[in-house]
């Protein structure tokens, strides 16, 4: 019988801990399909967060480091700068990318390090028990923001896509979503690109994936998928914000 | 060889380049600048690489990655810089992590000031990161000492897979003394099997990690990591033993404070009066052994630091009650005088008679 699906070689054997219904389980398997599809995975060294996702450097089957919270993009400039041939990605959440990490993020983005920086947003802090997050929309309920996220004290949600893509260095910007399998699919593409990107030199690239947090938003996991879709993408549109400008 | 007039700073970064440091990550903070300047310029005549962080938290943490991949890599900075680097140090005292990090000190708390100080005794010795763990921690007393001391701190961090500072002041930054660039004797290095430089499909991944969420395995962890520590100290105590024989005091000063020291003994010692000197070289582990080398004829010990009073606590830890211990420090970035330091020394040697 041929084989029609297996797990990613880009993956290990070892079971998940993420919620049911976490994005993370698709988006690691989309970052590793995609390092092996470009046959780099004995190449590349990914940088792992602090949050739900600190268990990263258990599930990719490359090298891993597992950063302190907000600094993997200083992490991932360290290794690129004296391994400048392989590969080499940043895996954050929003809390670890938008929140402390700003500075990493934005610099490592006004240097333009040929590395690839993948964001998972789920608009929460997940790991800790689903406090605010920047990227928590108005309204929205948090453990630190019972009453729900008011501009006023709190700020509007950080768009951190748009934000990036005003920096120069900052090559390849994209915002996806993996609320249904077309979403999905075209999460993928915009992970491929990015990785061929840092491949052909071109400098820094991130790749936005708008993802759900059902334990936290206390919505089942297909209930989550569809807040996402009519809470999540209106505020944080999906598309290119930034890419290399065409060879004249 | 000859030797050659450099300024401390600069003379640091040579050191680091002779010793095959390949990666340089630093941030601007007075008084250590001519470090990155000079490294900003030299790095890439020897293959190197230097970037100017955006702040010394992601220096630091780029040192973690660079460090991981198994390349040699230096960061260097001064007081607050260094207080800002403690989540990257104990990162990578967690993450067993060769790596060498310069501080430059100046006064503090807070701010302080941009002069000399000793103050960071404590952050350097005592961890200024969470957690058990230590430093190897080397105050060179002199620019010669300095760039061997540099050279040789690259080899101990492969030893010992361990973060190791360099502490100097901003005297020792800014003095211009004639160096020699000698060759050290080679020592034996661990291979890096650990390293994050590509499985290339040939073996199982290596993670660079301090994490270790079962409690059984991080006290694993802890206690191997501290037989390290118990290792270096049984094995790289260093300092300097002077006029210690029939000392009536004996003072205990490092880094530049101890030629100053060094000046007051011999001034006394015209007026009959004998002091000794132990130098501690390295601040971490303390040189306790050092402490058994002192002769009957001493009645009282003398720490003078550029502090209000850090390693002196470590001195009557080494001493165990065998002996009084004084203090005599300046502060702010105000220096030590010889005559003031003799002063002392008269008044205890009086009060000694």
């Amino acid at each position: 019988m041929a084989m029609v699906y297996e797990r990613s070689e880009g993956l290990t054997i070892k079971q998940t801990h993420y919620c049911p219904g976490c994005t993370h389980g698709v988006i690691h398997k989309l970052v590793a399909e995609v390092l092996v599809e470009l046959g780099v995975l004995g190449e590349t060294i990914g940088v792992a967060p602090v949050g739900c996702s600190v268990l990263a450097y258990d599930y990719f089957n490359c090298d891993m480091s597992e950063a302190a919270h907000g600094r993997a993009p200083a992490v991932a400039t360290g290794i690129k700068r004296v391994m400048p041939e392989k590969v080499v990605f940043t895996y954050q959440g929003d809390g670890d990318l938008a929140s402390i990490g700003t500075a990493e993020i934005i610099h490592v983005a006004h240097r333009s390090e040929n590395l690839t920086t993948i964001f998972v947003n789920n608009a929460i802090y997940g790991m800790t028990g689903g406090q605010m997050a920047p990227t928590t929309l108005i309204g929205q309920k948090a453990t630190t923001a019972p009453y729900g996220r008011t501009v006023e004290g709190m700020g509007m949600p950080l768009r951190m896509s748009e934000l990036m893509a005003t920096i120069p260095g900052a090559t390849y910007i994209e915002r996806v979503s993996v609320h249904n399998p077309a979403a999905i699919r075209k999460a993928k593409k915009a992970i491929k690109t990015a990785f061929e990107h840092q491949l052909a030199g071109k400098g820094f690239s991130m790749v936005e994936v708008l993802s759900t947090c059902p334990t936290n938003w206390g919505l089942t996991p297909v209930e989550s998928l569809t807040w996402l879709e009519e809470n999540m993408i209106p505020y944080y549109p999906l598309g290119v914000f930034r890419k290399p400008e065409e060879a004249k | 060889m000859s030797k050659v007039l450099m300024k401390g700073n600069e003379a640091i970064g040579a050191a680091a380049i002779k010793a095959g440091c390949k990666a340089f990550f630093g941030y601007p903070i007075t008084p250590q600048n001519e470090l990155p300047e000079y490294m900003s310029k030299e790095m890439h005549k020897h293959g190197g690489v230097f970037v100017q962080a955006e702040s010394e938290v992601a220096a630091i943490n780029m040192i973690y990655g660079a460090a991981g991949c198994g390349v040699r890599c230096m960061t260097s900075s001064s007081s607050p810089g260094i207080a800002l680097k403690q989540e990257g140090i104990t990162y990578l005292a967690g993450a067993e992590l060769p790596s060498v990090i310069v501080n430059i000190v100046r006064g503090g708390p807070g701010l302080g000031g941009i002069q000399p100080a000793q103050s960071d005794y404590n952050q350097a010795t005592r961890g200024g990161g969470n957690g058990d763990y230590k430093l190897l921690v080397y105050a060179p007393a002199n620019l010669q000492e300095m760039v061997d001391l540099v050279q040789i701190s690259f080899d101990k961090a492969e030893i010992y897979r361990n973060p190791v500072m360099v502490v100097g002041d901003g005297m020792i930054g800014q003095m211009m003394e004639p160096i020699e660039f000698r060759e050290l004797p080679k020592a034996e290095l661990p291979a890096k099997p650990w390293a994050t430089d590509g499985t290339k499909g040939q073996r199982k991944p290596n993670v660079i990690n301090s994490l270790f969420l079962k409690p059984e395995e991080l006290e694993d962890h802890n206690i191997r990591l501290t037989n390290k520590y118990n290792a270096m100290k049984e094995n790289e105590q260093q300092w300097e033993s002077f006029n210690l024989e029939n000392a009536q005091v004996v003072c205990v000063a490092y880094g530049t404070t101890s030629r100053i020291v060094k000046n007051a003994i011999t001034a006394l010692k015209a007026e009959g009066i004998e002091v000794g000197l132990i130098r501690p070289i390295t601040l971490w582990p303390f040189p306790e052994k050092a402490f058994a080398q002192i002769a009957d004829s001493t009645k009282a010990v003398l720490t003078v630091e550029m502090s209000m009073g850090q390693m002196v606590d470590d001195v009557r830890l080494a001493l165990n009650g065998r002996l009084p211990v004084d203090f005599y420090g300046r502060s702010g970035g105000m220096i030590p005088t010889p005559e003031a330091i003799e002063q002392k020394l008269r008044e205890m040697v009086g009060g000694t008679k």
